[in-house]
């Protein structure tokens, strides 16, 4: 035994196969890391093409085909390929060093779940340059829109989402055996950080919701390609069944989105107030009580499909409900900073916008939860200034909050501060200008999705366009300050942030290929 | 009405910023949700107010919090922390108030939600069928029906590289060539249901937005209170030219109402009277040139030449060079299983025959001349 151990711990490969065959959790994790980047820009330039398109009204740089494919892959790209992937990538570098477990439970399980996704990721993309181009249906793919109606490349877009699937549940079966099994001695579970909490939560959501995404688009399959008629009204179907089974995945999905966030929040804001996180438990509680309540409030996304009025009463009191333990986590986090002894490095100024733009999310979700006004803005801009605060200036910002955070620790490295706050700076201001103004629009009346508007909408959208054009070249500073950390710069301790407390602060910076090999003792 | 000034001070303050200058041609710029004209929008309006001053006032306090605590609380200035992190009296305090926010804002959107949902006793009942991508409407106690597209100017300026400055004109993507006509203070209940895709029905200041789905048929209802013309949008993705089917409807007075359903049924049964002669090839040719624009561009093109892969070419395709009936037919029957619409029960004889003479003598075809007798011998 002691030769095998004395080998693996000197066995590390190096050139393109050490990326093909790794098992290690370090090396998976930055791959899964750099993927959603490439993606995260990728996804980008499309918001890029359709931000100039809405720069003025009248039709001017694509035609409405193809902007439906920009607004679609947009979404699916970055839902799918950008901010899942990061907090996977998260989770594989720090989950293990921050339970004390040397990798993950399923090391070859986890270089599969991770290889799936460059081809499943390709094969979505090259569905743009398919005759009659990509998906055109919206990320929600509503029938028949996405079955009868759609274009031809939709059997490589339901593959693909197939492939996402068993990557995802791969991943989330890894995270729940290692968080499970591995913990480092006296590591009980009301002793795990945040952040590992928050991943086991979102895994168990994983397991349950994907599979039945996989069943909505085997169902678009079969209805395609083989003459059933689930979704389809003239033999015997229900449309709206779609957006049920759709949606009783999807709204898992945006927590799943959102509560690693709220973990990765959680461990910054204690480290730079100097304070330990104000109410750890009811966090926790707080984490699994808006788990739970994601099962049950699916249908507020369809209000207006015409539900009896007992369905639309009981979907807007549950709605409403997710606002009280999603409060008592602001609460929480306002109260940890309280008397603390604050320092505002790059992490805690991300984990800072978080709190404060995620709430301003979180009030037009309330909002959106009120049944009669959710008539009025209902796939409106509002809709859309609604989940882009939630889910860039909130899930965005907080992998963006993370990696600065944990960086220094990956590479041994410290960051450009300089830059890193320019970066910030830029961000925080043009992510407000972009989406802002959409809450304007929605509620004077524009719809979303639409290539044009009335010319009523033109000062507002160009705001947003300028915006975003800000926004998205202030993610190439992103990449020149991660390249430049990579490459070098002032080295860091092993500690990295004063205020910093947790296993990962232990080991050192950068953290070896392989650690705790001998569990560390918790106390 | 506090809330309306508040909103205009703020109105005027973003004009500033964004110095718009007196010269902009939309002055009359919204920020906020459309009040409506009806008893019901008012109530969805108030609750909209409501409930977006309860997040302001918590967001002003939770902040006001935080950046207090920001300035203060700074290792710059000193601050030493502390070291409390738990107080169960708090967490308890700071569930409940939310809870009981949460039932206050409750017990009026119940409210006004039953009322949305009470579609009984309506004076007029219009049926909006969504279509990609238009509206058909049918007054269903009139027996009328007909199709309402977006307005040809706008239809000509919306076209990529077209040279219109569409600021110049007039309800730019927001006026159809035929609006519906509804009376004042009557209770107006409309179903809607689709032919295709799912599309949305959408009035803002009549504060109605329902969905129209294939197999379906919703309900909803309004009473406007004030005469005027009230415009919208399909707000459900429907498609590529999901950003081109306004809505239009005129609320008049009742006896205007009862002039115009009149008008209408005459104009119905003179548009029908074409289709038992004889038209010449010249007369088909022109007549089906508008209704191709109308009915077939938005697929196939104007130059026939489809979308590859989504829409098949109808220049040199084998249908419209082919035997007439087979064109005939996909036209009046559709073709199920495609976006292919059946435009039997859309149009009458005389339009499907100009129009099927139209695609087979066009972008170089040169086929058969179709007549209304040989359309109407398909149906």
């Amino acid at each position: 035994m002691s030769t095998v151990a004395a080998t693996h711990e000197h066995h590390h490969p190096t050139g393109i196969t050490r990326w093909l065959f790794t098992t290690n959790h370090k090396d998976i994790g930055t791959l899964y890391l750099w993927f959603a980047f490439i993606m995260f820009l990728t996804g980008g330039a499309m918001a890029m093409v359709i931000r100039a398109e809405l720069f003025q009204p009248g039709m001017q740089i694509v035609d409405p085909h193809f902007f439906n494919q920009m607004t679609t892959m947009h979404g699916l790209i970055m839902v799918f390929g950008a901010v899942m992937p990061a907090f996977v990538g998260l989770a594989n570098w720090q989950i293990p060093l921050m339970i004390g477990a040397p990798d993950m439970a399923l090391p070859r399980m986890n270089n599969w779940s991770f290889w799936i996704l460059p081809f499943a990721g390709t094969m979505l993309v090259s569905t743009l340059f398919m005759e009659g181009g990509g998906p055109a249906f919206g990320w929600t793919f509503y029938a028949p829109l996405s079955t009868t109606f759609a274009p031809a490349s939709t059997e490589f877009f339901i593959f693909a989402i197939h492939l996402l699937g068993f990557s995802s549940i791969m991943g989330a079966i890894n995270i729940i055996a290692t968080i499970l099994n591995m913990r480092a001695p006296g590591m009980t579970l009301m002793k795990m950080p945040l952040f590992v909490w928050t991943w086991l939560i979102t895994a168990f959501l994983l397991i349950a919701v994907m599979p039945v995404l996989a069943g909505a688009v085997t169902m678009m399959l079969t209805d395609r390609n083989f003459g059933t008629s689930f979704f389809d009204a003239a033999g015997g179907g229900d449309p709206v069944l779609f957006q049920h089974v759709f949606w009783f995945f999807g709204h898992p999905e945006v927590y799943i989105m959102i509560l690693p966030a709220f973990g990765v929040v959680s461990q910054i804001i204690p480290t730079f107030a100097r304070k330990p996180l104000f109410g750890y438990a009811s966090m926790v509680y707080a984490t699994a009580a808006i788990a739970f309540l994601s099962f049950i409030v699916w249908a507020h996304h369809m209000f207006t499909v015409g539900m009896p009025l007992a369905g639309e009463l009981y979907f807007m009191y549950a709605t409403v409900m997710i606002a009280v333990p999603t409060a008592v986590k602001v609460f929480n986090w306002t109260a940890t900073m309280w008397k603390g002894s604050m320092t505002f490095e790059a992490p805690m100024l991300w984990a800072i916008a978080f709190v404060f733009l995620f709430t301003i999310g979180g009030f037009t979700g309330l909002m959106l939860g009120v049944a009669p006004a959710d008539f009025q803005y209902h796939d409106t801009y509002f809709v859309v200034a609604h989940f882009h605060y939630v889910l860039v200036t909130g899930a965005v910002f907080a992998i963006i909050a993370g990696v600065y955070y944990w960086l220094p620790k990956w590479t041994g490295n410290m960051y450009s501060e300089t830059l890193a706050k320019w970066h910030f700076w830029l961000s925080a201001i043009s992510v407000n200008v972009l989406f802002f103004p959409m809450h304007f629009v929605g509620l004077a009346g524009m719809p979303r999705r639409i290539p044009d508007y009335s010319p009523m909408f033109a000062e507002f959208n160009m705001m947003a366009s300028v915006g975003g054009f800000v926004f998205g070249a202030s993610q190439l500073l992103f990449l020149y300050i991660l390249i430049k950390t990579i490459r070098g710069g002032e080295k860091a301790t092993d500690k990295v942030w004063d205020g910093a407390d947790g296993l990962e602060w232990t080991i050192p910076s950068p953290a070896p290929y392989h650690t705790f090999e001998t569990p560390p003792q918790v106390k | 009405m506090s809330a309306n000034t508040i909103t205009r001070k703020l109105r005027s303050f973003l004009y500033a910023v964004l110095l718009l200058g007196p010269g902009s041609a939309f002055a009359e710029y919204e920020l906020n949700m459309s009040e409506t004209v009806t008893v019901v929008g008012k109530e969805i309006y108030g609750l909209h107010m409501l409930v977006l001053w309860i997040v302001t006032i918590v967001g002003i306090g939770v902040f006001g919090v935080m950046i207090y605590s920001l300035f203060k609380h700074r290792k710059s200035k000193g601050a030493k922390p502390a070291q409390f992190h738990e107080s169960t009296t708090v967490e308890v305090i700071w569930t409940i108030i939310p809870l009981v926010v949460l039932v206050l804002i409750a017990i009026p959107a119940t409210k006004t939600l039953i009322k949305i949902e009470d579609t009984t006793n309506a004076d007029v009942t219009v049926k909006a069928t969504g279509w990609q991508w238009k509206w058909q409407y049918e007054y269903l106690d009139e027996g009328l029906s007909f199709f309402s597209n977006l307005d040809s100017t706008s239809n000509e300026a919306r076209q990529k590289g077209s040279g219109v400055d569409v600021r110049t004109v007039e309800n730019y993507l927001l006026d159809v060539d035929k609006p519906i006509v509804v009376p004042v203070n009557k209770k107006v209940r409309i179903l809607t249901t689709s032919n295709d895709v799912i599309h949305a029905w959408w009035v803002p200041d009549l504060g109605v937005k329902r969905d129209a789905i294939p197999g379906y048929i919703n309900e909803s209802w309004f009473k406007a209170t004030e005469t005027g013309t009230y415009r919208g949008q399909c707000a459900e993705l429907c498609g590529k030219d999901h950003g081109f089917m306004p809505i239009v409807v005129k609320v008049v007075a009742e006896n205007e109402y009862k002039d115009w359903v009149a008008e209408q049924k005459a104009a119905a049964a003179a548009a029908n009277a074409g289709s038992d002669r004889e038209w010449s090839k010249d007369e088909l040719m022109s007549r089906g040139e508008e209704v191709y624009k109308a009915n077939c561009a938005a697929c196939h093109q104007a130059n026939g030449q489809g979308i590859p892969g989504t829409f098949p070419a109808l220049a040199g395709g084998e249908l419209t060079t082919g035997p007439a009936q087979g064109h005939i037919d996909i036209v009046v029957h559709g073709k199920s299983g495609t976006a292919m619409q059946a435009f039997g029960p859309q149009l009458n004889d005389a339009d499907l025959a100009a129009v099927i003479t139209y695609e087979r003598n066009s972008w170089g075809n040169s086929a058969s001349v179709v007549q209304p007798s040989a359309v109407k011998a398909a149906r």
